[in-house]
């Protein structure tokens, strides 16, 4: 077995999991876009009508539907790989249940990382199909955005795994998530354009990655092909590389002693 | 035949704390062997080094002819492992654990197929296949542990306390399963706390206290080494008879509420103790290895 097929064993065994339960873990990919697009778009859109972008003016509800699509990476892989691989980790012990087999430790959580991916790649697959039948983003752009989904989850899954590394106890989690991903979900270009806020917020903004995935799945929704897309998606394309070899190597200290 | 693990001046350090220091022991391919303790003795953490779990400090430790330290992933390729927590798979049901778990050995869906009906019948949970893993009883997940442990068709079994917490009927199911193995020559290694799964299931042991081997042989040859052919238990020994039995001299030890002694004749002592001091709970016993345990690693309270 080389080490990809070992790899993918891992992620193999996580598909497995989700797919014994797929009717509801297809529901939320498949109603949260309907709930938000009802009442971001019909019912505070009524107000909002036009938001600036890029120069000219667009619909509210077509400004927030990449937004949310940017969301939904983000929570889809960092929950996969802190609450998820905790539980598998500590509670399951699945880890080690697999690393008394030929597997590595290292190749468990690269399995782990990828499948952090895969969930936003499913997750923004079926999001993107309702917004589609909304009458938002179009084809072929927006086929597009699993796979940015997939490399900016694997970045958001590393990073989770890097906590994931370190944390205390399964409610240590909440540091992360309300220090950083709430925030950046909420002021991240979301729902609203960072040129909203005040000047040194805005200059936070910047430096929250979650601003770059909403400004690259917002590209792809508008068709903006060009070459700010191309830098973000290198970028993060490095980012994440460097994000999952940060979180084995945490990993791989935490449990190998 | 070479030996199934040879391990030379084994150390395991964490910071500053001595796991296991400097044992050296050797297992012969084929044979069941123990490792006996109290809690905190270094008989797990013995055991995740020589399945590559844990990184060695120092000494070496060759286990089926592999070194550990370059080869780990050899060696888990051909161990089976029944941890001391159950990790089952709680997602999947029955069989799916035993498919999934193929994977990881690379053997191909057709094969894992054959061998998980294969050993769900060698451990009696066919009927159980599509069952959730969460419905089965204790004796039932260790079961299915011990036979997700042999899909890779391992030459050595390692057993971390196969049987704590199980019924008798289960526990007594668990060993039948095991000396199967052992005839067919499977090497098998075992931690437990339960003496007479030791006696009845390894050729061989070793007692662990304080990270180092104590005494190591044959079950009964300790027995006939450390302990005294006839033990009699005395219960809530009232001070005169203590008394009585300090002045002929005989080794006794008190443990919480009992009263152990070695004397030469045991039924005679019996109606002797009995007659004299109206105690009708006195029970005369052969030594065993609980006896040998108890000798050499104190009778003090570890935990």
């Amino acid at each position: 077995m080389s080490a990809f097929s070992r790899v993918l064993c891992v992620w193999r065994r996580n598909l497995d999991v989700y797919m014994v339960t797929w009717k509801v873990n297809f529901l939320p990919p498949l109603l949260e876009p309907m709930f938000y697009l009802l009442a971001f778009g019909a019912g505070l859109g009524g107000f909002v009508k036009v938001v600036p972008y890029s120069g000219g003016e667009v619909s509210y509800t077509a400004f927030i539907a990449p937004g949310m699509v940017g969301i939904s990476i983000m929570f889809q892989s960092f929950f996969e790989c802190t609450y998820g691989s905790y539980i598998r980790m500590y509670y399951q012990k699945t880890f080690d249940a697999i690393i008394a087999t030929p597997l590595s430790i290292e190749e468990v959580i690269t399995g782990e990382l990828l499948w952090g991916g895969t969930k936003a790649f499913i997750s923004v697959a079926i999001m993107s199909l309702v917004v589609r039948a909304f009458g938002y983003m179009k084809f072929p752009d927006l086929l597009a955005l699993p796979f940015l989904a997939f490399v900016c989850g694997l970045f958001f899954a590393g990073v989770g795994m890097c906590y994931t590394s370190i944390a205390p106890s399964i409610d240590s989690f909440n540091y992360p998530i309300f220090l950083f991903i709430t925030p950046m979900s909420l002021f991240g270009g979301t729902y609203f354009p960072i040129e909203g806020l005040p000047g040194w917020a805005q200059k936070v903004a910047i430096f929250m990655p979650l601003t770059h995935v909403t400004e690259m799945t917002r590209a792809i929704a508008f068709g903006r092909w060009d070459a700010a897309l191309a830098i973000r998606a290198v970028v993060f394309v490095a980012a994440a590389l460097l994000a999952v070899r940060a979180a084995v190597l945490l990993m791989r200290r935490r449990l190998v002693v | 035949m070479a030996p199934a693990i040879t391990a030379t001046d084994l150390t395991k350090k964490y910071g500053d704390a001595v796991a296991v220091d400097a044992v050296s022991f050797e297992v012969r391919e084929g044979e069941c062997f123990g490792f006996l303790g109290p809690n905190g003795a270094g008989k797990t953490t013995t055991m995740k080094m020589i399945y590559g779990f844990s990184p060695v400090t120092s000494g070496s430790l060759h286990v089926l002819g592999l070194d550990i330290r370059t080869r780990a992933r050899d060696v888990k390729a051909l161990t089976g492992i029944c941890p001391q927590e159950d990790n089952l798979d709680p997602d999947f049901t029955v069989r799916k654990n035993l498919v999934v778990y193929c994977r990881y050995f690379g053997i191909a869906p057709a094969e894992a197929a054959k061998r998980a009906d294969e050993l769900l019948d060698f451990v009696a949970l066919r009927e159980k296949s599509d069952a959730p893993v969460m419905s089965l009883s204790g004796g039932m997940k260790r079961r299915l542990v011990l036979a997700r442990a042999l899909l890779n068709r391992p030459r050595m079994l390692i057993l971390d306390e196969p049987t704590t917490g199980l019924d008798p009927q289960a526990r007594h199911v668990l060993w039948e399963k095991v000396r199967d193995l052992k005839r067919q020559g499977v090497t098998i290694l075992l931690t437990t706390h339960y003496m007479e799964e030791a006696t009845q299931l390894c050729d061989r042991l070793v007692i662990m206290d304080k990270a180092k081997i104590l005494v190591c042989g044959p079950p009964q040859e300790l027995i006939a080494k450390h302990s005294k052919p006839t033990v009699v238990e005395v219960w809530n020994p009232p001070p005169e008879a203590v008394e009585w039995i300090k002045a002929r001299n005989l080794e006794c030890e008190k443990v919480a509420d009992k009263l152990f002694v070695s004397p030469e004749a045991g039924d005679a002592f019996q109606r002797e103790l009995e007659g004299r001091f109206k105690l009708d709970q006195v029970i005369v016993r052969r030594g065993t290895l609980e006896d040998v345990f108890l000798r050499l690693t104190g009778r003090d309270l570890r935990e």
